[in-house]
């Protein structure tokens, strides 16, 4: 399935072609709800639970904005009420508890939970925040949610036989949250399954997750699918049977190696592509990225093409993050333009760049 | 009779302090990670944390103590990243965990740095001779496999590069008791016909550099019988069997072909918050010593894997749970 995308045109939108552009899902954080937090968890600091949520609204909206600011079709809050994609969930979800933070990268770490008993669904996960977006945007809003095998592959599993029965249990909580985002108008969800690159063998896992999850999504739903940082010969095209309209996949970190994968087997669906690295400190030029952006219409024609950054942005310092959407999104509205003029051959269109 | 000896593979998770106090001084992208040519205050930082992690190893009892490879951000490929001739690519997956690493990318002659021998000759010199030193290298297989080589233009050559560059390195190691040689590409990426003796014999040219104990050490999973069968014949005194990952074909392999006289288990999980008891450590010794039928002059029961996966209070009650093992087995011998 291709899905339902129109609906996420610009009314004002000056091309005739139209090549979506978003972001994955995370920001970075403006430095004040960094310390606003710090206050939050500082019990002599006489700092209620309303300040901090004040200051997690007005992040939200800040940050809501500035997306639309860069020009972005569809738009996130940034995160900004998510301290990290999986700690965020696991907080909400009984089952769960913290021992301290691990690394992943260099300095990048996160607060690895422990599954330490059946889980159960808890707080509330992300519907008051859809809410609070969708009513500051005009743009439309995009979901990120964390998946299910994600969720449960970068847990410490004490409590359950397998990894995949862990998986199980919690697809039906991502399915619970999904239904009552929809019912509140989310048209557009885009699942994150970052770990299914770490244990590719484990597709078809995530596909009888993704069945649970998609179930009972109505058609008008574009479901999105996020995964990163692997070996996509290993998932590709299996993945291509999974209950989703489109695939975000991070590609320019490798500087495109693998976009050949995607080539030598038709991708018969939406293709989300990495166009700017989120792990570079540096904003690449308008050149350079629609030069990237080609590369995705070697894959699929413009109409399934979308352009985001290679992951989630929050790493990086504020500006250039800005810088990377706001090129991003001029590249792809030049392309937009060029495809209008017939400058690019669509049977080749690497050939064009190099002319 | 057998002894046991309580150690690591080492790459330990950074003491809560220096993960922040790291993480402020470098910074949080590709760029920002060691390279080899850190500031003073870096430097300074990397120090305390090291005596952090040997203190820590001696109060927990453990008969062989690490560096801790703290400094090793690119994990098992860190001592090629530092390095003249190798450049660091794109961030790219460790094995397979939600881990990453600059890729290494080799572009002209390998030639050693020193830099492990300076992290351990600091090591040694707060021991001050009180607890014996076990160095911790990849092995080269590994290394090779973890690395993207732009110069040797041939596999073969590339391997014997690696194993050479190990070898000078090694010659710079102050003395050590132990040196662990971690192979998990042995078992994640598995040698073909050819490749597999190739890896032995690296394996032992790098064990001769040295007249430390050494512990070729492969994890993720079982060794493939091939891949077995030829590390056999590397001059090693032990063989690492994960015997969290695969215990059943581990010890298939201990039973069908033999093993060294001494042997490495790892019987503690270091990818998993569930702590095992010091009874639990046992019981899997026991376990591998009778199904393989092998009588053990060493036993150097670990952790399967490196230990930075724990957050650090898990961390902390592993290595007392190892320490506390190897008591029971004195008590009782």
């Amino acid at each position: 399935m291709t899905g339902p995308r129109e609906q996420f045109r610009p009314t004002d939108h000056d091309n005739d072609h139209f090549i979506m552009t978003t972001v994955v899902g995370s920001y970075p954080k403006p430095k004040w709800l960094h310390r606003t937090r710090d206050l939050y968890e500082d019990d002599d600091a006489n700092f209620e639970d309303r300040h901090f949520e004040e200051a997690k609204d007005d992040a939200a909206r800040l940050i809501t904005r500035e997306h639309e600011q860069s020009g972005l079709d569809v738009v996130v809050d940034g995160e900004m009420r998510r301290n990290e994609m999986v700690e965020y969930f696991a907080g909400r979800i009984d089952g769960y508890e913290f021992n301290g933070p691990v690394k992943v990268w260099g300095h990048n770490y996160f607060d690895k939970p422990s599954v330490v008993d059946e889980v159960t669904y808890g707080e509330e996960w992300l519907v008051s925040e859809y809410e609070f977006t969708s009513d500051v945007a005009t743009r439309p809003v995009k979901v990120p949610i964390t998946g299910p095998y994600t969720l449960a592959s970068w847990s410490f599993n004490e409590a359950y036989d397998s990894e995949e029965a862990l998986a199980y249990d919690l697809a039906d909580l991502v399915n619970e949250e999904i239904e009552a985002l929809v019912d509140a108008g989310a048209r557009y969800i885009q699942i994150d399954e970052p770990a299914l690159a770490t244990t590719p063998d484990d597709h078809a896992i995530v596909g009888e997750c993704l069945d649970r999850i998609a179930d009972d999504v109505p058609e008008d739903v574009r479901l999105g699918l996020h995964v990163c940082y692997g070996d996509y010969s290993r998932i590709y095209p299996e993945m291509l049977d999974f209950p989703v309209h489109e695939f975000d996949l991070e590609l320019a970190n490798g500087d495109y190696e693998q976009i050949d994968i995607f080539t030598d087997t038709e991708f018969t669906e939406d293709f989300a592509m990495g166009a700017v690295d989120a792990h570079v400190a540096e904003v690449e030029p308008v050149e350079q990225i629609k030069e990237n952006i080609l590369h995705g219409l070697e894959v699929v024609p413009p109409e399934r093409l979308t352009i985001s950054p290679d992951c989630g942005l929050k790493l990086l310092p504020r500006e250039v993050a800005y810088g990377k959407m706001e090129n991003m999104v001029q590249a792809t509205r030049e392309i937009e333009a060029e495809l209008d003029a017939g400058e690019i051959d669509l049977d080749a269109p690497a050939a064009r760049a190099d002319d | 009779m057998t002894q046991i000896v309580a150690t690591t593979p080492g790459l330990y998770p950074l003491p809560e302090w220096a993960k922040d106090e790291l993480a402020d001084l470098k910074g949080h992208q590709k760029e920002d990670l060691v390279s080899g040519d850190e500031g003073e205050d870096v430097q300074a930082a990397y120090g305390r944390a090291r005596e952090d992690v040997l203190d820590q190893q001696q109060s927990a009892g453990l008969d062989r103590v690490v560096e801790g490879q703290l400094r090793w951000d690119d994990v098992l490929a860190h001592p090629l990243v530092v390095a003249d001739t190798v450049e660091t690519g794109g961030i790219v997956r460790y094995y397979d965990n939600n881990n990453f690493y600059r890729d290494p990318i080799v572009t002209g002659p390998l030639a050693a740095t020193g830099d492990v021998a300076a992290e351990l000759t600091a090591a040694s010199d707060h021991l001050n001779g009180e607890a014996p030193l076990q160095a911790v290298l990849p092995g080269p297989y590994s290394l090779a496999d973890l690395a993207t080589d732009e110069h040797y233009g041939d596999e073969a050559a590339f391997l014997d590069a690696v194993t050479e560059f190990l070898v000078d390195e090694i010659a710079r190691f102050p003395a050590v008791e132990t040196l662990f040689l971690l192979e998990p590409s042995l078992a994640a990426n598995p040698p073909g016909d050819g490749a597999d003796e190739r890896a032995s014999k690296a394996v032992d040219a790098v064990a001769d550099a040295t007249d430390a104990d050494i512990v070729v050490h492969p994890y993720w999973d079982a060794l493939e019988e091939k891949v077995y069968a030829h590390l056999m014949d590397a001059g090693v005194d032990a063989i690492g069997f994960d015997l969290v990952s695969n215990p059943d074909r581990n010890v298939y392999l201990a039973g069908e072909y033999g093993t060294k006289d001494d042997v490495a288990l790892g019987l503690v999980d270091g990818q998993n918050t569930l702590v095992e008891s010091p009874g639990t450590i046992r019981e899997r010794v026991e376990w591998f010593t009778e199904q393989s039928g092998e009588g053990f002059g060493t036993v150097y029961a670990t952790a399967n894997t490196e230990l930075f996966y724990l957050p650090v209070n898990k961390f902390e009650a592993k290595l007392a749970a190892l320490a506390d093992a190897a008591d029971i087995e004195e008590v009782t011998a």
